[in-house]
């Protein structure tokens, strides 16, 4: 018995261990992956020679990629650090892409051709400052090919071969601020120009061998400098002065530095009111911003300027490349309803455009931001142009002869919230209209697929019947499905826009960058916070679009004024939008909908009041029954402190404004600030269900899980131990976890753990709460779980109480009765570093939960909540086994087959968002970072419905056998039969 | 009321570590010009890879070095070493993430008052480092191996077993049958029939007679 009995139990662990397993050739039927790189800071072409094309580019999340040029794909792709950030990026010896990063303090130098690094160089930064990297263009096979690093002070000479530093030059000079490297073609000289504070202009004449300084030279310029500059030559510098009202031409490379200078109104002839420089980089032109107008101006020889062109309404201006000798080319992009104009300019004959080009661009990827060019040598020997173009909504697009060669939707590197909405009901009953036109296009489809059939197709029609398959292939229907697995996955990105992905395959549906988020003069810098559901139709699920709330601010301080979106999640269209008078802290989605099934929302402002949207009669009717319950807390981390609030009554403001409600402070909890710092706050998904209250004890006894929606993880570290691991030592660190109720404020539990410090990561389910930090004593990531059982309702187990009416079953359940709670917890090692912790939700709380664990290594873990059990022993008992209680263990297993990510992995992974579908088995996982992955799991093998893998044939084939088995067996007996009564 | 297990952290080897110190410190850690940071330099090794090697797997081009948990990340170099710049005495973590292996975290000791010791053990199994050479500790496999299609499989599964049985009801039992006596076969069939428990091999008759 004992032996089946374990057997069993062994059984059961292998099958729950092996849930989330996968066979190879099942990658991509339920899952997909996408690669991002980010919004492009920095490109750089790499066409010289035969063979791949590419371009090289460094992104703001901190990317560096090379792409492919005929088709956007990454042939490689590094994710820095995050405290790392790229400033500037080359090509040297044509073999390899140098990067300068940390503010001029790293060098490293990646193989071109598949991205492995070469060589890394640390440069000692003592202050920060500008830095600056200088490539020599020149890339050709002389031996000693130096990069010259310039960053905090001190001037490097890096050899480009194995980085080597071959010399190093400080500038000590006080405020020094440097602003441009030069070395005239072939010459042995570098110059190195700068400011210092006190408007003094520096140059240093520097052996470009030996890095001997040969002549140091300085001259104060009398009216001062913005410190705004340009080079424009080799030996020309092109300056604002410090009341920004006219240009300064410095000419610094003859023997002592000349200055001259013209006020900027007699450039343009009118007043202006802004002007900044832009970079150009073409020898003897820049360019210069002024108010709208783009100027365009060349410098004579005799340091005058002189404007060649002006431009109204300009996008932006690349940088200039190199054609021939002496023969430099520049784009510029101007926009015109949907079209972007490209021109590009020759600098020797600027008037006239080489080559103009119109395009056209889908409106919501917005205005251009910035542009790349390359030119490449057509037959004719004329020069060809492709343009790098990066878009206001983040993506990139190469453009060649008028076309869109290809385009890469980088926005969704930077995913800041998303949500999930479900695809429309698929209708069955259709009008006359619309059958005739499926009848046509079911006809078209048919004659196309005979085509195919009988190898008639051209390429072009194979692509279509492709395309329809894929629309007809189950998974990716634009409708609502039984198991709930066909959803829209609504991302808010950084850049303001909004894409619907499709749940089958990650296909975009629509996107809309929304015009609200836009940067305009309503609306400074605007930044995109939160997506929510607006409106769930329910009631009208079949002609009625559900809707969504997208949450942003104009500008960065915590008073800026809010604005409130609402788009049409089928469409993408935008319904309505809010520019709000108040700031906002706080979105509070409440439960509750008007008559018009909108979800109401309590946008909280920074002075504690609430505001109710939407600003309907019927809403404040339904908020005003329900105003008595609504609680929340904020936390303020400077202060240390949790604060309660609820609803006092109507705003006291001048205006009356019936959607304004003031609060009044319930409770508040402050810790020390001298060795508590909050470092984590974790609550329950509001909208995760529960199934049963009721957890069943080896013994038969039964336990009641503590089960609020108010209750709030809180875990405070010694500010000494605040910092990164490393910075602390066991004896200064601790962390507190604390378990508060949200409505009174009560602290239903606290643990120490001494020498213990963050990050922490945690996630709150149901009664339990996992949380992942750093213990500094064992010098290993440890994970604890804590579980709260509700002890009040314990009593109830007297079945003589039950039948006497003496029980509080029935008695309400609420915040303000002091409940006597029971808690339980244990502790493990767990090896790797945790970038984001989520829990699988399904739809009725039923299968058992998996934690999902995104490691440091960009993959994601399933972890059975099995072994985060406080109930572990290290010995269980037969009837533990029978429960499926696993033998403590001090670490927690990693099976490398239960990481959902498989062999991918989302780089830069930030979030984890578990989605139930509507099948009770299965979780859909969204997780992302720069990439983004999607799958669905099932945490307790999918009970409830067929695998895929499941043999139809094998099933047939039994049931054929087990007909003919019926069949012989009667003919068999019949032919007994016969032979007895004969006999 | 707090139920806390005694598994964790409560034992840790610092005698080990005591130990240790006194014998090797051949771990580099080179102090910069500048005073108070240190390199670490270290090795990730993979097997059939090293210093005489071709350089790194295909897939191990991708891997990344990281300092306490993501403060720094550093790459490995074509020859399997990783640098780690300007790091401040103390103790510190490194993580190797590199797919398709399993790499234990290493605790590096940087000695403030010894300036330039340096000491490394895994954290996952305790083992001490004389040098920073970082190999995996095993390979991973993401993937379930499916197994090569048998007839054990298909006897294994529900349907095979039922199949199986009816086989069996099907030869064997009339071979049993035949070997019972047949007085008693008859007074088996008799007692049933006086219970009227009907019999699959009953209907079967009535139907055909």
């Amino acid at each position: 018995m004992a032996v089946r009995a374990s057997l069993f139990f062994l059984f059961l662990l292998l099958c729950s261990l092996l849930a989330a397993a996968l066979y190879e050739d099942q990658v991509g039927i339920a899952d997909w992956h996408q690669k991002y790189i980010g919004k492009t800071k920095q490109a750089v072409f790499h066409t010289q020679k035969a063979g791949r094309k590419r371009v090289v580019v460094a992104t703001e999340e901190n990317v560096i990629a090379s792409l492919d040029l005929r088709s956007g794909d990454i042939y490689w792709r590094h994710v820095l650090g995050k405290n790392d950030p790229v400033d500037q990026i080359g090509i040297a010896l044509g073999k390899y892409v140098v990067t300068l990063s940390s503010e001029g303090s790293v060098l490293r130098a990646w193989n071109l051709p598949d991205g492995q690094m070469s060589w890394e160089t640390s440069i000692e930064v003592l202050k920060p400052s500008k830095s600056l990297l200088y490539v020599p263009a020149n890339a050709g096979v002389e031996k000693d090919n130096l990069i010259l690093v310039y960053g905090g002070g001190c001037l490097h000479a890096i050899s480009s071969i194995d980085g080597e530093v071959a010399w190093k030059k400080e500038f000590s000079l006080e405020g020094f601020n440097i602003q441009g490297i030069s070395q005239p073609l072939g010459g042995s000289i570098i110059y190195i120009v700068g400011f210092t504070s006190n408007s003094q202009v520096v140059v240093n004449k520097v052996n470009a061998k030996t890095g001997e300084l040969l002549n140091h030279n300085s001259v104060a310029y009398p009216r001062g400098l913005s410190g705004e500059v340009l080079q424009v030559s080799s030996d020309l510098l092109v300056a604002l002065d410090a009341a920004r009202s006219s240009l300064v031409t410095i000419n610094f490379q003859a023997s002592d530095i000349s200055f001259h200078h013209m006020a900027i109104s007699n450039l343009v002839q009118e007043s202006f009111v802004t002007v900044s420089l832009l970079p150009l980089n073409v020898n003897g032109m820049f360019a210069a911003k002024v108010d709208s107008t783009l100027v365009l101006a060349r410098v004579k020889d005799t340091g005058e300027l002189e404007v060649t062109e002006k431009i109204n309404d300009p996008s932006c201006v690349s940088d200039a490349i190199l054609l021939t000798e002496g023969q430099e080319a520049f784009a510029m992009v101007q926009h015109a309803d949907n079209r972007i104009h490209l021109s590009i300019r020759v600098n020797n004959d600027i008037a006239t455009e080489v080559l103009k080009e119109s395009i056209s661009v889908d409106p919501q990827r917005g205005h251009a931001q910035k542009i790349f060019i390359n030119n490449y040598v057509r037959t004719d020997r004329s020069h060809g142009f492709r343009a790098l173009i990066v878009m206001e909504d983040h993506s990139l697009l190469l453009v060649q002869q008028g076309e869109i060669v290809w385009s890469r939707e980088d926005g969704l590197a930077s995913i800041v919230d998303s949500t999930v909405s479900e695809l429309p009901v698929e209708k069955v009953g259709v009008s006359v209209a619309k059958v005739e036109e499926n009848l046509l296009e079911w006809l078209k489809g048919h004659m196309l697929k005979l085509k195919g059939t009988l190898m008639l197709a051209s390429a072009e029609d194979v692509a279509t019947i492709q395309g329809m398959r894929l629309k007809n292939s189950e998974k990716n229907k634009m409708t609502r499905d039984h198991n709930g697995f066909r959803k829209l996955i609504i991302v808010l990105t950084k850049a303001g826009k909004v894409l619907a992905l499709h749940t089958g395959d990650g296909r975009v549906i629509w996107s809309v960058l929304l015009p609200s988020l836009r940067e305009s003069d309503v609306c400074d810098s605007p930044i995109a916070l939160n997506i929510y559901q607006w409106h769930v139709p329910h009631h009208h699920a079949m002609d009625e679009n559900p809707s969504l709330l997208i949450v942003g601010k104009c500008g960065q301080s915590s008073d800026a004024p809010g604005v409130l979106s609402v788009v049409d999640s089928y469409t993408g269209k935008e319904l309505n939008s809010i520019m709000l008078a108040h700031s906002i802290a706080q979105v509070i989605p409440l439960p509750f909908t008007d008559s018009n099934e909108q979800r109401l929302h309590l946008i909280i402002d920074r002075n504690s009041d609430g505001h109710l949207y939407p600003r309907t009669p019927d809403s404040i009717n339904v908020f005003l029954r329900e105003m008595s319950s609504i609680y929340w807390y904020s936390v303020d981390a400077e202060k240390s402190m949790i604060r309660g609030h609820a609803l006092k009554g109507k705003c006291n403001l001048d205006s009356a404004d019936e959607y304004c409600f003031s609060s009044k402070e319930l409770w508040s909890i402050i810790f020390p600030s001298e060795s508590e710092k909050i470092a984590k706050i974790a609550t329950r998904k509001m909208n995760e269900v529960v199934h049963t209250q009721a957890k069943v004890n080896v013994d038969h006894d039964v336990m009641y899980k503590y089960i609020s929606k108010n209750i709030v993880f809180a875990a405070t570290v010694s500010p000494k131990a605040s910092g990164e691991i490393g910075s602390a030592t066991p004896e200064e660190a601790s962390l507190v976890a604390y378990l508060i109720d949200a409505v009174t404020g009560r602290i239903l539990h606290r643990v120490t753990h001494q020498g213990a410090q963050g990050p922490i990561h945690a996630v709150v389910s149901e009664n339990w709460v996992v949380y992942h930090y750093f213990n500094l004593r064992a010098h290993r990531y440890e994970m604890s779980v804590i579980e709260i059982y509700d002890q009040s309702r314990a009593v109830n187990k007297d079945v003589w109480k039950l039948i006497l009416g003496k029980h509080n079953l029935t008695s309400p359940i609420t915040s303000y009765s002091k409940p006597e709670v029971v808690v339980k917890t244990q502790t493990y090692f767990f090896t790797h570093s945790v970038k984001a912790v989520a829990v699988t939700a399904t739809a009725k709380g039923i299968t058992s939960k998996q934690v999902l664990i995104g490691t440091i290594g960009d993959q994601v873990l399933a972890l059975d909540k099995r072994f985060l059990d406080p109930r572990r022993t290290l010995n269980p008992s037969q009837a533990e086994k029978e429960e499926g209680i696993i033998p403590l263990t001090d670490a927690l297993p990693i099976i490398p087959q239960s990481y959902i990510t498989h062999s991918h992995q989302v780089e830069g992974l930030r979030d984890i968002v578990t989605i139930p579908a509507k099948l009770e088995s299965t979780t859909l996982v969204f997780s992302y970072g720069v990439d983004l992955f999607f799958t669905r799991i099932a945490p307790s093998r999918t009970y409830d419905s067929l695998t895929e893998d499941f043999s139809y044939a094998l099933l047939l084939i039994t049931i054929i056998a087990l007909v003919a088995a019926i069949i012989v067996t009667w003919i068999l007996s019949e032919k007994k039969e016969l032979r007895e009564k004969w006999r | 009321m707090t139920t806390t297990t005694t598994t964790m952290s409560s034992f840790f080897p610092s005698v080990l570590l005591l130990l240790s110190c006194l014998f090797f410190s051949s771990i580099a850690a080179s102090p910069l010009g500048s005073g108070d940071g240190y390199t670490i330099t270290g090795r990730v090794k993979i097997d059939g890879t090293g210093t005489r090697g071709f350089g790194l797997p295909a897939k191990l081009s991708n891997a990344k070095v990281i300092l306490n948990g993501g403060q720094r990340v550093s790459f490995i170099r074509a020859d399997g070493y990783f640098s780690f710049y300007n790091v401040p005495a103390g103790t510190h973590l490194i993580e190797v993430s590199a797919i398709g292996y399993f790499f234990s975290p290493v605790r590096v000791d940087i000695s403030a008052r010894n300036p330039g010791k340096v000491q490394a053990a895994l954290t996952e199994n305790r083992r001490v480092l004389h040098e920073l050479v970082l190999e995996p500790l095993k390979e991973e496999q993401y993937y379930e191996i499916r197994e090569p299609f048998s007839v054990m499989s298909l006897v294994k599964s529900p349907m095979g077993l039922m199949l199986g049985f009816m086989l069996i009801m099907l030869f064997v039992m009339p071979k049993m049958m035949e070997n019972m006596d047949p007085e008693e076969i008859r007074r088996a069939q008799e007692e049933m029939r006086s219970q009227g428990v009907p019999s699959i091999a009953n209907l079967l008759q009535g139907r055909s007679s």
